[in-house]
């Protein structure tokens, strides 16, 4: 738009100071428009100084007088589009603006600026409400949430019956394919952590018992506490944060681009397409990781108490079996099973959720990490309940 | 308005339309007959992919009813909407490919997810299909790869794949040069008169709707509801409300170049 108006005067680069002097004549006002009004270099005028402008004009008429402007772009129009409105709005007839003099280009360009019949994206009319409603309005919300979280665990309960039964319309090749990403993939991080895990416990474990001569009881803390409760939730953490935060992310994707729409359109069932594959890989790899993730748990903390301790290989090994046996390992399984579930549904159900944009698939992903993390904890907590409760 | 008689294959009645609180378009009434193609017209903004998702069961309407030959879509449970909607075919208006698949892969999901053939039968069909909107060589592509033009070819593929008797499109020729839109024009009547296929189109590129189109109904984004009825040639020639003359008309030519434009 630079230089629509006049040819430039002098050098590219000089730039006079655009300018606005107001006359008084006898019936109308003049107002002179001088300079060179260009939106990066000389800026745009302010709101303010419009509106003190047109309460200085006393006159019904206000003409511009473009007689010495220089060049222009979007700062003249912006400030003649400013003065336009600010001129209607003058109590109580508004004041008539001539701007006949103006350049023609920028009469077009103004009359464009303020066309009637601008797109209105169907206005969302807020109204004002109250603390009370606004409170149930929220509860509500929790309310459907946790239908539809219902609904989504009934639904793919109900879909994988049927998958077994073999009337669900899920692929094998989508479960493979879940499987390998979920479990294969996995392997090297779940052996660092638990590893490194049990080494830890077998450190602090050594240091203890040492002192009351009864090291060799390293080999039941680091048994019975890896199989049981680290193994199963450093491996559902792993998991929540490489696999939950993947399928939110996905699926979150999916929603944006569509793609779930073009699936619902189709009568492609959501669930037995999308849901159970990842489900039912979580829920069968998580335990096959926790058993892997025990051996390497086990290993480090052999390794650690034989480095630190006076005791023999056999003797950490006699103990151990001693202390370990299928009860704690039927437990961790079992913690494994259901934090695969919750992992994976959590990670589906927020993705299905998320909005429509960019910045909704990074949040989906943060949200199903943490609601996984937080998840798997507190569900833990509940095991212990429970097994207490039950002496086991 | 016309009667529902056995030519009437969907009659919307008294549709309302929205998002949250908005009301996009309210009480449409019209029908889509058997074998012809409908245009949904009207502004960008006006709500014609929202009525278009309604119509395909991805949006619940707020009130008013869709009955697709003689059965009531939204009253029915669930399985028997879904059963329904496998005679639809949805051509979304960017494609809504499915992204981590291969074209074929896209055409083939539907066959593989809701038919019993064997993956040789389906294999066949893919091909068809993909031959059908000139993609064979694509196949092994994945949508990412594909130019906008391809990608919503390969759009119009998959909502073949199951040989629909009604099909939807928004849009489909927009962001495509006129040789592919006038292509993709002749397919879809050829679907039409050859196949049978019921056809709604939304859309305002005006050159489809002229060429292919032989009923419709006009929706104001404005008033926020339907303004006009009738095939688009029909409205062009005959219609006198001043939003559909100037949108036949090409739009308001007010600041169309004049040669004064460049003499300051």
């Amino acid at each position: 738009m630079k230089g629509l108006g006049k040819p430039p005067l002098g050098s590219r680069d000089a730039v006079s100071a655009p300018q606005l002097h107001l006359v008084h004549h006898d019936l109308e006002a003049e107002l002179q428009v001088t300079g060179d009004w260009i939106a990066c270099e000389t800026g745009v005028r302010s709101a303010v100084e419009v509106r003190r402008l047109v309460s200085d004009v006393a006159a019904a008429r206000l003409r511009i007088d473009a007689a010495r402007l220089g060049k222009w772009d979007s700062a003249l129009i912006v400030f003649l589009k400013m003065l336009r409105d600010e001129a209607r709005s003058v109590q109580p007839l508004g004041i008539r603006v001539d701007e006949s003099d103006l350049p023609r280009t920028a009469r077009r360009l103004l009359d464009l600026a303020t066309a009637v019949g601008q797109s209105q994206v169907a206005a969302l009319e807020m109204p004002r409400i109250s603390v009370v409603a606004r409170v149930g309005a929220a509860s509500l919300r929790v309310g459907t949430e946790l239908s539809r979280i219902t609904i989504l665990i009934g639904q793919t309960a109900l879909s994988s019956l049927a998958a077994l039964a073999r009337r669900a319309s899920t692929r094998s090749v989508d479960l493979l394919q879940q499987a390998r990403e979920a479990g294969a993939s996995a392997l090297v991080i779940v052996a660092i952590v638990n590893s490194l895990v049990g080494a830890v416990m077998a450190f602090v474990g050594a240091v203890e018992l040492r002192r009351f001569g009864a090291g060799i009881y390293v080999a039941d803390l680091v048994g019975i506490g890896l199989v049981r409760e680290m193994a199963p939730i450093m491996t559902a953490i792993v998991m929540a944060g490489r696999t939950g935060g993947a399928y939110a992310a996905h699926l979150a994707a999916m929603e944006g681009n569509e793609e779930t729409d073009a699936l619902k359109a189709f009568g492609i069932p959501i669930i037995d397409f999308l849901v159970l594959p990842r489900v039912a890989a979580l829920v069968t790899m998580l335990p096959l990781l926790y058993l892997y993730a025990c051996a390497f748990g086990l290993l480090g903390g052999y390794l650690v108490s034989l480095a630190t301790l006076d005791i023999t290989g056999t003797a950490f090994l006699q103990e151990l079996r001693g202390a370990v046996g299928a009860k704690q390992f039927a437990i961790g399984l079992s913690k494994s099973i259901s934090f695969g579930a919750l992992i994976a549904l959590a990670g589906c159900y927020i993705g299905m959720r998320a909005g429509r944009s960019a910045a909704a698939v990074g949040h989906a992903a943060t949200s199903a990490v943490v609601a996984g993390i937080v998840g798997v904890i507190a569900l833990d907590a509940l095991f212990a309940v429970c097994t207490n409760a039950l002496g086991i | 308005m016309a009667e529902p008689d056995s030519d009437t294959r969907l009659q919307i009645r008294n549709l309302t339309v929205g998002f949250g609180l908005n009301i996009v378009q309210r009480d449409l009434n019209f029908s889509v007959h058997r074998g012809s193609i409908f245009a949904v017209m009207g502004g960008s903004g006006c709500g014609k992919s929202t009525v278009l998702k309604a119509l395909v069961g991805l949006v619940r309407p707020f009130s008013g009813s869709l009955t697709v030959d003689g059965e009531d879509y939204w009253a029915v449970d669930e399985a028997r909407r879904a059963t329904i909607g496998r005679r639809f075919g949805v051509l979304f208006q960017n494609g809504a490919l499915w992204s981590s698949m291969t074209v074929s892969e896209n055409v083939a999901l539907p066959l593989q997810m809701l038919t019993r053939l064997d993956a040789e039968a389906i294999a066949a069909l893919v091909d068809l299909k993909l031959s059908f909107v000139g993609l064979t060589g694509a196949a092994q592509k994945r949508p990412a790869e594909l130019s906008g033009g391809m990608r919503k070819r390969a759009a119009l593929a998959r909502a073949l794949a199951l040989d629909p008797e009604f099909l939807f499109f928004d849009e489909p020729s927009s962001g495509l040069d006129p040789m592919i839109s006038g292509r993709l024009d002749d397919l879809i009547l050829e679907l039409s008169t050859g196949l049978g296929a019921t056809v709604v189109i939304v859309s305002h590129e005006l050159s489809t709707l002229f060429a292919i189109c032989d009923d419709g109904v006009f929706l104001d984004g404005e008033s926020r509801t339907a303004i006009a009825s009738g095939s688009p040639r029909d409205l062009r020639d005959h219609c006198d409300h001043p939003t559909v003359r100037a949108f036949m008309a090409g739009g308001a030519r007010e600041f169309s170049r004049s040669p004064e434009c460049h003499r300051e």
